[in-house]
């Protein structure tokens, strides 16, 4: 029986061209397979791929075009000149710019720091076996489901100079000695937008870092203890380091979001006292200065900087991946 | 026994903790329902009047007849489930392409995918609204669908092809033995077996959906196509203040939020944190 024998060493050469046949017809198979392959992968995208190219695609690169552009409908016998750079430029001469953009900047720093503090405490809560965690798995829930800008709304009224529940329980703590104007300074505006932010996205934080901790075999901590170490030393050695990726993932979701932040301000004060977005700005400027150059220019500008953010943790996740 | 003393003093401090937190995220939504349900009179009380002495349904009655807000719940209803049935039909199919099936360009491709998300809403909104005014698509729920599925399909797409390539490739290869083509080894078999992870990635579409705010307050500026987010942000600005009014609102939008949130609580959970970890 040849097929018993090495046949690459004991049988000429003729004894392969069938075989050879044989092979070419099965690569021409496969490649016939790989062909239908990539084209059913393209007709299966091809519906999402219209839309979001339509939908997105165009008007991203559209905003960039626009970005390069002076474009303002209120004086549109300018001709819409292409004027290169401007735009950009007139970001850093622009002061209220300057400041829109050191207040998000501000604002997404001590958010997002909260929001892990928080979000770690209670998801450390939750990783432990106890009774009723159900219920505050759900509870955390809430906060996030609701939109953003009924839960601007409903703080608005908590924090209302007259009949606010903010003043009210301060008050009756003996924490302020007459109820305050919260929404009328620009530190009480900007307490009362970190506070609501913090109360609305430090649940899903923690959620997010639950997921990581739970990965986290029980075994280990056992073993520790039996080798002596402490509180403090089994949280450094042993969770940070393993939930230190679900940390920087639920760290890069959230900055780049506080970055975008629209809803919340843009309800709860308008912009008043100093508390005014970068991306509010932009949408000043395009929908009611119908500056869409500048508009875009600055719209852009916020894509640049939280894309800079991202690639700031995905160069941390990276090394992280990489470790592994 | 000192063991067992510091072990349970141990756990009563953890309860404190976990009654603070929890009271903390509820209370207001308390506060805001006592508004609702408080006379008039006792909303401008001061020192506040936390429960109130009688119980007063004139609030709910005033959204639903002084505020068109039956209608704006509908229209967030339209939209956002529209939106989600669609976006997951058209994401399932497009994420099984991105996860299993080989081609050049894939990652490339995901990769786009996923930093269209990175676009601030701002950066989409004017062109946007230049093309839905052209194809006079503003005011109409195609309009505001449309965009929804567009914004919502980076999401649905990395979710779900997460979900899929945590299948086993033994699946496709009995499937391809068997003589299945590719169209038919994604229907009948891959997405019956994700069905659960396209539920939980289809509620967060749709909370996503419901919740949003700029798009469907540039989009929807006639009263009655817009949507519950923008319908409430705007409540005082047509009328003065009416906190009632806005208390109410405000619980009879949470309500249907919290119900979906209770039922569907692990649903949620996991379609969270399959987009955290993989990142």
């Amino acid at each position: 029986m040849p097929k018993e024998v090495p046949r690459q060493v004991y049988l000429p050469r003729y004894f392969y061209k069938d075989d050879r046949i044989r092979c070419g017809a099965m690569k021409k198979k496969k490649l016939q397979s790989q062909k239908k392959e990539v084209r059913t992968a393209w007709i299966m995208m091809a519906p999402a791929l219209i839309v979001l190219g339509l939908m997105q695609g165009y008007p991203i690169v559209r905003t960039f075009w626009l970005s390069f552009h002076e474009m303002n409908l209120k004086r549109p016998q300018s001709g819409f000149p292409l004027v290169g750079l401007a735009n950009y430029a007139k970001v850093f001469t622009d002061s209220r710019a300057g400041v829109n953009i050191l207040f998000t900047l501000k604002f997404t720093v001590v958010t997002v720091l909260l929001e892990l503090l928080i979000g770690f405490i209670a998801a450390l809560i939750m990783n432990r076996a106890f009774k009723g965690r159900g219920i505050v798995r759900a509870a955390i829930l809430v906060p996030w489901a609701i939109p953003t800008s009924v839960s601007a709304m409903m703080w608005k009224f908590i924090y209302n100079d007259q009949y606010g529940m903010f003043n009210d329980i301060l008050y009756r703590l003996g924490i302020i000695k007459e109820y305050k104007a919260w929404l009328s300074t620009s530190s009480g505006s900007f307490m009362a937008l970190v506070i609501t932010d913090v109360w609305k996205t430090a649940p899903y934080m923690a959620l997010l870092i639950l997921a990581g901790l739970q990965m986290i075999d029980d075994g280990l901590y056992e073993s520790a203890k039996l080798d002596g170490a402490n509180v403090i030393q089994r949280f450094t050695k042993i969770t940070l380091p393993v939930a230190r990726q679900s940390l920087l993932v639920a760290l890069l979701f959230r900055t780049m979001d506080a970055f975008r932040v629209f809803d919340l301000i843009n309800v709860m004060t308008g912009g008043a006292n100093g508390t005014e977005s970068i991306a509010m700005y932009s949408y000043k400027q395009l929908m009611t200065f119908l500056d869409f150059g500048y508009g875009s220019a600055l719209a852009i500008m916020i894509f640049l900087l939280v894309f800079i953010i991202g690639l700031i943790y995905m160069f941390f996740l990276r090394n992280d991946l990489a470790a592994d | 026994m000192n063991n067992k003393v510091k072990r349970r003093t141990g756990w009563v401090v953890f309860y404190i903790f976990v009654v603070i937190y929890v009271l903390l995220l509820l209370l207001p939504f308390i506060w805001q329902f006592l508004t609702s349900v408080k006379p008039l009179n006792e909303i401008a009380e001061m020192p506040a009047k936390w429960i109130p002495s009688a119980f007063n349904i004139q609030f709910y009655i005033n959204v639903f007849t002084k505020h068109p807000f039956a209608r704006y719940m509908l229209n967030s209803l339209i939209v956002a489930l529209s939106a989600t049935l669609l976006s997951i039909a058209v994401g399932a199919t497009a994420a099984y392409a991105l996860s299993r099936l080989h081609f050049k360009g894939r990652k490339v491709l995901l990769m786009t995918i996923l930093g269209v998300s990175m676009f601030p809403t701002i950066a989409t909104l004017s062109p946007l609204y230049l093309i839905l005014k052209n194809m006079k698509l503003l005011n109409t729920y195609q309009g505001l669908i449309l965009t929804y599925i567009s914004f919502s399909l980076p999401m649905a797409i990395w979710l779900m092809s997460n979900f899929f390539s945590q299948l086993d490739k033994g699946y496709e290869e009995a499937a391809a033995i068997d003589g299945c083509s590719y169209m038919q080894t994604f229907f009948r078999i891959m997405l019956p077996l994700i069905r659960p992870a396209t539920f939980s990635v289809g509620l967060l579409v749709f909370i996503n959906c419901w919740n949003e705010y700029l798009y469907a307050l540039t989009f929807m500026s006639q009263e009655s196509m817009r949507t519950v987010p923008v319908g409430i942000a705007l409540f005082p600005s047509n009328y003065q203040l009416p906190w009632g009014d806005m208390a109410a609102a405000s619980i009879v939008c949470t309500v249907p939020l919290i119900l979906l949130v209770l039922i569907f609580q692990k649903n949620i959970v996991a379609g969270l944190t399959t987009g955290g970890m993989k990142g």
